[in-house]
């Protein structure tokens, strides 16, 4: 057993998770390479857009895989970085916009 | 403009080619985590691989440059001092002249600072109306008074110029090419298209290179030149013909880059998983044929770098050049093919699928 929960020589290993179970497997593998083809998005633009997913779910894998595939579908630092900022904007105000609970409740409870 | 020097002029251990070779074949390869290009290419039933003929004839006028780019496979710099001798250009005007060559492929180093450049482009442009075309950096143009009047010169002999650009910023362009490249590039690029190149109905082709600054593949082609075309054009007015995206193979200073970053055994893996069949039966060594400066024949570019010569029964100089004995040769191949054979393939005219 390693002893740490992440390895990235564990990426490469994505395709095993067939071994104990081959036909989910290839459903999601199949559906997941149609999702990043060009379509109404570039994929790059769906590049972009993982990356920026990866930093809200904080996948180490997805963010390594994404970087990746980004630089390599020509897009420049600037717009990796415009896409992480997009992910902590939504996850902060997901965050501030729940304030607005807090107050209702607040305002409720208090005189 | 920070100079770094070669790796021949600070004797560091990958100007050896024997060294490089013992790299390529590491224990990633003869420990059979990854097949080897031999492997891959019998398994597309191409081995030996064969040449289809002699379209491309590439001269390589001498390693001396203005630049030294850190990705540079031919380890090329201005501390270089080999160039090509009238007398081995003489005998390649000769091959040229008496043989059916569809395009007379000319590269360095800068090409230009080879003394006898004008003189053989003059002497060929005689009597060879096939494609000449001349692998020009770019900033050599500006980087002395006497090669100003290149754009001219290139104009009058009707060369097709093709011209390395690895990105449309100065940040990526100037960490691959040096301080001050991208500037300079965008000057040469506008004196060019001022004299035609690159322009709309004047048959005069500019055609940009593209290269990844970093350890990954190239996008894809088509891709990669919408954005340039619109970039250069939005932000500087320069216009092109093609751009060709090439891949970095794994040798000279590019590999070393690889090593220092510790990048080697990834890249290499990248380039195997992306073996494409389809590409390896279009590598540029099929029908090209790549001459250095002392006239030693080599299969490609690539293989003239790692000193790889060419197995053909006739002879391995120009002197000994014929035509029957190259077509039957083997070519000879090693780990670095697989930068060749990649997604969809790369040679010197870009993607080869
Ligand atoms: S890549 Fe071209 S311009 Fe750069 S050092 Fe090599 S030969 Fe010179
Ligand atoms: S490196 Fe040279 S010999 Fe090898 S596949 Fe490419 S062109 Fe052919």
């Amino acid at each position: 057993m390693q002893k740490t929960y992440y390895d990235p020589a564990d990426l490469k290993k994505f395709g095993d998770i067939a071994e104990y179970g081959q036909d989910l497997a290839d459903k999601f593998f199949n559906w997941y390479n149609d999702v990043f083809k060009d379509g109404a998005l570039s994929s790059r633009e769906k590049c972009l857009i993982a990356l920026a997913v990866s930093h809200a779910i904080q996948c180490p894998y997805c963010i390594d895989a994404y970087t990746s595939d980004s630089i390599k579908r020509g897009a420049s630092e600037e717009q990796m970085m415009e896409a992480v900022h997009v992910a902590g904007a939504i996850r902060g105000g997901a965050s501030l916009v729940h304030g607005v609970q807090m107050m209702n409740k607040a305002k409720k409870m208090l005189m | 403009m920070k100079t770094i020097k070669s790796l021949h002029a600070r004797h560091h251990e990958l100007s050896d080619t024997h060294h490089q070779l013992e790299v390529l074949n590491s224990e990633i390869f003869t420990r059979h985590y990854l097949p080897t290009f031999r492997e891959k290419l019998k398994t597309s039933g191409l081995l030996p691989l064969k040449p289809t003929g002699i379209e491309v004839f590439q001269m390589n006028v001498g390693y001396m440059c203005n630049q030294t780019c850190k990705h540079c496979h031919v380890d090329a710099g201005p501390d270089r001092t080999e160039v090509m001798t009238k007398e081995t250009m003489k005998q390649c005007l000769e091959v040229i002249i008496n043989h059916t060559i569809k395009s007379v492929d000319i590269t360095g180093g800068a090409p230009e600072m080879n003394p006898d450049f004008r003189w053989f482009i003059e002497e060929l442009r005689k009597e060879y109306s096939g494609e000449i075309i001349v692998r020009c950096n770019l900033t050599i143009i500006l980087a002395n008074g006497k090669y100003l009047d290149l754009p001219d010169f290139y104009k009058k002999h009707n060369i097709r110029v093709v011209s390395s650009l690895p990105f449309y910023n100065a940040d990526k362009t100037d960490r691959q090419r040096g301080e001050g490249v991208f500037a300079k590039s965008i000057e040469a690029l506008k004196m060019l298209n001022k004299a035609g190149f690159g322009k709309q109905d004047t048959g005069l082709i500019l055609d940009l290179v593209y290269n990844p600054s970093g350890a990954f593949l190239p996008a894809e082609q088509s891709l990669l030149e919408a954005d340039f075309k619109r970039e250069l054009k939005d932000h500087f007015d320069i216009e092109f013909n093609n751009l060709l995206s090439i891949t970095n193979l794994p040798i000279s200073r590019f590999l070393d880059y690889l090593i220092e970053t510790d990048n080697y055994e990834d890249y290499m893996e990248e380039l195997v998983l992306a073996y494409n069949p389809k590409a390896a039966e279009g590598v540029m060594c099929r029908n090209t044929i790549s001459v250095d400066h002392a006239g030693n024949l080599y299969d490609c570019d690539f293989n003239q770098m790692l000193k790889l010569q060419i197995e053909s029964k006739a002879g391995t100089h120009i002197s000994e050049f014929d035509l029957e004995s190259l077509n039957e040769r083997n070519i000879v191949i090693n780990q670095h093919c697989f930068g060749c054979t990649a997604g969809a393939g790369s040679g010197c005219q870009g993607t080869t699928t």
